[in-house]
């Protein structure tokens, strides 16, 4: 249900280069931090706004669809779950072959996160990044080894960097609120 | 904040509903008008069990977030990783340097000469070079700049 024309809507209000107007916006700044765990939860996110509980779903729709929103879902914390070794493997490929490669890398299971990103010469050679979890080391080498072999001749190198330290995990604040410069 | 130090913390003990819940919320919830009793049905859980335990396992850290998951460039942010290759002697200093930072949103520790990376997220795609910059002045380090330049998957999804 995408008919932004019906009648019974309010006039539209001027939606920014991204598509999203004030209503939208004040959804996001609304739900950043979280789905109120309710009943209603989308009544309960649109009442001090002013919109019926349907109007919010319809614009989390329309945000679904348009790609602002991935998804409505839980984010696990990995240690918490028993997932200990988290790496962040990285790896040298052809150029020319990265972008066939890297939809087909994306599809394995477990991997979260694969995306290509630019080398820095001569101190980092790698434009491939493939997150891997797993409970062991030994789990995450076998995953990326299983990677390694799915790239064949076009990956030149590849490495794992797991993560020693939690340094800050804030989370995404992706709107503020309007208020004094901090 | 500035010298904050996140432990790895400990698994948790979940027993099996515990489990079905974290594994279907992975998936996502539908919006549907009564989405939690919806998702609480298919597990044969009632509505307020489930939604006890949700609010359970997100106090004791087992989620770290529950709700709508915004891709930032489509809100018309900036998003990028960054790395750092820091003097270990230097760490401490840097650590605290960095997270003094609110648009550093996530940092770690990792094995590898440039052993620093971090997220940056800024309100527009602009105010990403400026935040490299400050960043730059305030180590004295050389950020290695690392934007995502195609994405081919973003799905979380640890089954337990």
């Amino acid at each position: 249900m995408s008919d932004s024309t019906c009648p019974s809507e309010p006039p539209a209000v001027a939606a920014d280069s991204d598509g999203l107007d004030e209503l939208d916006r004040a959804i996001v700044l609304a739900t950043q931090a979280g789905l109120p765990l309710v009943p209603d939860p989308w009544g309960a996110v649109g009442s001090p706004l002013g919109l019926a509980g349907n109007e919010v779903r319809a614009r989390m729709q329309r945000m679904i669809d348009s790609g602002v929103i991935r998804r409505i879902a839980a984010v696990p914390n990995h240690y918490r779950l028993g997932y200990m070794a988290n790496g962040m493997s990285v790896w040298d490929v052809d150029d020319a072959r990265i972008d066939r490669l890297g939809r087909e890398v994306a599809a394995v299971p477990g991997v979260s996160h694969c995306y290509r990103r630019p080398r820095h010469l001569p101190d980092w050679p790698y434009n491939l990044f493939v997150m891997l979890h797993g409970h062991t080391r030994d789990e995450v080498e076998r995953q990326a080894e299983a990677l390694h072999e799915r790239l064949g001749e076009a990956c030149r190198d590849y490495r794992i960097l797991y993560s020693t330290r939690i340094l800050k995990k804030t989370g995404l604040r992706l709107v503020r609120r309007p208020g004094p410069p901090r | 904040m500035s010298g904050e130090r996140v432990s790895r913390p400990e698994p948790a003990e979940l027993d099996d509903a515990d489990r079905r819940i974290v594994n279907r919320l992975q998936e996502g919830l539908p919006l549907c008008e009564r989405p939690y009793a919806f998702v609480a049905a298919e597990l044969a859980l009632s509505e307020g069990e489930l939604l006890y335990r949700l609010e359970r396992l997100l106090e004791a850290g087992v989620l770290s977030r529950f709700g709508p998951m915004y891709h930032a460039e489509r809100l018309g942010g900036g998003l990028t990783l960054a790395a750092l290759a820091v003097p270990e002697a230097d760490y401490e200093r840097v650590i605290a340097a960095v997270n003094a930072f609110p648009e550093v949103a996530h940092n770690y520790r990792r094995e590898h000469r440039l052993n620093m990376w971090f997220v940056l997220a800024t309100e527009t795609p602009q105010r990403i070079g400026e935040v490299i910059a400050a960043i730059e002045a305030a180590t004295g380090l050389a950020v290695f700049n690392m934007p995502k330049q195609e994405e081919f998957h973003v799905r979380l999804h640890l089954p337990v």
